[in-house]
């Protein structure tokens, strides 16, 4: 085990646990992040820099953001009173470790693992991931495409604020808590904050 | 005279090269270009700092600073002293390790972007073979200090400046990137160093740049109003209207970390023109044959000058969008341009020579641009405004 | 250099922080952002895998993780849209709370 992988590692699975079980979402979504740049450099340290970088461009520049929105969005952006974990935690731990125990038997048991890289290492420059994505992986280009375009438009829809739909949804709820006007959506935490 | 960083640090590592180890000698050479790029482009800052207040002082009819030094060029130097000495106040409210956080992590990607900048003939930090990404990728990350920076300060200005500056630099962040793949699919490649190695040649009196073809040139003003946006400046600084926000995401900062702000803003506009100069206006390629025995640096460095000046000049004439023209513009007219462009750029690689791919490439452009501008205000009643001057 | 275990046993342990912060958490977003964690282990495994397979100009690793960001993108933006508009509706995030089919 080199020193590199070895500061990676550690740090990326302490930013993955700290994202779990830190108390305030933002917090969670700002360690996440740091995950997803700890499996960047991974990915950079076995020689796929482009896919290093995509993981940094689409992760850290998009789903981050996205889910620091969400965040907002829901006023998640201060810590609960009550606890974070939920009623029937005990058997998620129980099924993780069952399922990490069955992950660490398999590795143990196979005989792939202790091979060694080849001697050269593998090219991948972007001309031949390129090359491959016209000719041979043509058809999985064009479907994510297509997935792409559908989760945009049934994102817009799904969040959209239909007057109509929301009218038959939230018959005899009262309108008074639906938020007023858009900026107010956007939870000042300072209103807490001042209280202390 | 073109090469002579190159031969100084080829020197001095020679140099060194006999009283250090050889395991230490990538380090200290790497040590050398980021000190070299931290030393020219924060000089730059300063430089720009001072021409952006003159300049814009002249074009709003005042002085500008004008006691520190021979005309006030000593300025920044007087402002730089201020803002270390200041007090560094933290709201007692704030998220105090976040609040330390953003102003940190917004500067590194900042300066690591100039890594994959070529500001000379041999003259880049790592020529990657996926520069290009790897410019977006680390340049994604200020995004997220942004977002530091607004929401551990607690106070709602500065949770709605980042908000505003999020979303807004999500938004451009999509005409950026498209308006310079139009580049990469004529070059078929994303190193920086082999785009500007495409555009060294010279076809006539022009010279082979990108910025002198019909979706070159498209493209390039596009890129150049994304990198505006991107940068938050006027006339898209919304994220920081000082009538509405104070200052937007960093209103809560002061000192030193005030200054860091300062720093990444310009240092992240020097980065994304000097990646305008790399795709479009050849790098450090000079415009005429005649011309090559100007360093390459020189031409470099010249053509940024340039363009600090526009963007200065840009912030001096154009109001303030609001914010829902803001995202208008960006969704309804700068998208669908870039996807257009990248039909003309493709149309200019398979109509072959001559003056049809011109014509070609140039009517897609133009057409495209017509009928798009046309819907934008379509609608919208607006007429020419008259305006009544004292006499 | 280190062998291909570590990267497999780096890959299992984020796999499984991931699960148990996707059946432990209370608030959706983390539930989410818990399964995103899963997808970017299984990512590991295959890069690690093309890295020491014998014929790695396949480059099948490789495109695989390309297009598994994709759908992870795709799969982040939909559930934060869901996650949005329960928030409407139930006025909560907490998944234990929601568990009513009919609003």
């Amino acid at each position: 085990m080199t020193p590199p992988f070895a500061v990676i590692a550690v740090l990326t699975i302490a930013a993955a646990v700290a994202a779990m079980t830190l108390r305030n979402l933002v917090h969670s979504a700002l360690a996440i992040a740091v995950a997803f740049i700890g499996l960047a450099a991974t990915y950079l340290q076995l020689n796929a820099q482009f896919v290093g970088l995509t993981q940094i461009l689409v992760y850290v520049g998009a789903v981050a953001i996205l889910i620091v929105f969400a965040i907002l969005l829901t006023r998640g952006g201060e810590a609960p009173e009550k606890s974070v974990f939920s009623l029937s935690w005990i058997w998620g731990v129980l099924v993780t470790l069952a399922v990490f125990a069955t992950l660490v038997w398999a590795i143990k048991h196979s005989f792939v693992v202790e091979r060694e890289t080849s001697v050269t290492a593998p090219e991948a420059n972007v001309q031949q991931i390129g090359q491959a994505l016209m000719t041979r992986f043509v058809l999985p280009l064009e479907v994510i495409g297509l997935l792409l375009t559908a989760a945009l438009v049934g994102a817009v829809i799904i969040a959209m604020k239909e007057e109509s739909v929301k009218a038959k949804i939230e018959d005899g709820r009262s309108k008074m808590d639906e938020p007023a006007n858009p900026s107010s959506i956007l939870h000042p935490p300072s209103s807490r904050g001042g209280q202390r | 005279m073109d090469q002579i960083f190159v031969a100084l640090k080829h020197w001095l590592l020679g140099q060194l090269a006999t009283i250090l180890p050889a395991w230490l000698l990538p380090v200290v050479s790497a040590l050398m270009s980021i000190a070299a790029i931290i030393g020219v482009f924060a000089t730059l800052f300063a430089i720009m700092t001072i021409l952006e207040r003159k300049g814009l002082g002249r074009i709003q009819n005042r002085y500008g600073p004008n006691r520190v030094g021979p005309f006030g060029f000593l300025q920044p130097a007087a402002d730089g002293i201020k803002a270390i000495i200041k007090e560094d106040v933290v709201p007692r409210a704030a998220d105090k390790v976040v609040h330390f956080l953003a102003p940190v992590v917004l500067v590194i990607p900042a300066l690591l972007v100039y890594s994959v900048l070529p500001i000379g003939r041999n003259m880049v930090a790592i020529d990657l073979d996926a520069g290009l990404l790897f410019f977006f990728a680390v340049g994604a990350a200020s995004e997220l200090a942004v977002f530091m920076a607004g929401w551990s300060s607690r106070n709602k200005y500065a949770l709605l400046g980042a908000m505003r500056a999020v979303a807004q630099m999500v938004s451009y962040e999509i005409p950026l990137i498209l308006s310079t793949i139009s580049v990469v699919m004529i070059t078929g490649t994303l190193s920086p160093v082999k785009i500007v190695e495409a555009q060294s040649t010279h076809a006539g009196l022009l010279p082979d740049w990108f910025v002198f073809t019909p979706w070159g040139f498209a493209g390039f003003i596009l890129f150049m109003i994304s990198a505006n946006a991107e940068a938050n400046r006027s006339p898209f600084d919304l994220p920081e209207g000082e009538s509405e926000l104070v200052a937007g995401y960093f209103t809560e900062y002061s000192g030193f970390k005030f200054a860091l702000f300062f720093l990444a803003e310009y240092l992240g506009l020097f980065a994304v023109s000097g990646l305008g100069i790399t795709l479009f206006l050849g790098g450090w390629n000079s415009p005429f044959a005649a011309l090559d025995f100007v360093p390459s640096w020189a031409w470099f460095f010249a053509k940024l000058l340039g363009l600090i000046v526009l963007f200065i000049w840009t912030r001096g004439t154009l109001p303030r969008l609001r914010v829902d023209q803001l995202m208008n513009f960006a969704w309804k007219f700068m998208i669908p341009m870039v996807l257009i462009n990248l039909v003309a750029a493709a149309a200019w690689h398979y109509v072959g020579g001559g003056f049809a791919r011109w014509f070609v490439s140039g009517a897609i452009v133009l057409g495209s641009y017509l009928l798009l501008g046309r819907g934008l205000f379509h609608g919208k009643g607006i007429t020419k405004r008259t305006y009544r001057y004292a006499e | 250099m280190t062998p291909l275990a570590g990267y497999l046993i780096l890959s299992a342990m984020l796999f499984a922080i991931g699960l148990a912060g996707a059946l432990t958490r209370r608030n959706a977003i983390i539930v989410l952002i818990g399964i995103e964690l899963m997808l970017n282990a299984a990512n590991l495994n295959f890069i690690a895998f093309w890295r020491f397979s014998e014929h790695p100009e396949a480059l099948t690793g490789i495109l695989f993780v390309i297009f598994s960001i994709g759908v992870a993108a795709a799969e982040a933006a939909v559930g934060l849209a869901l996650i949005i508009s329960i928030y409407r509706h139930y006025k909560t995030t907490n998944v234990d709370e929601v568990n009513l089919l009919k609003g």
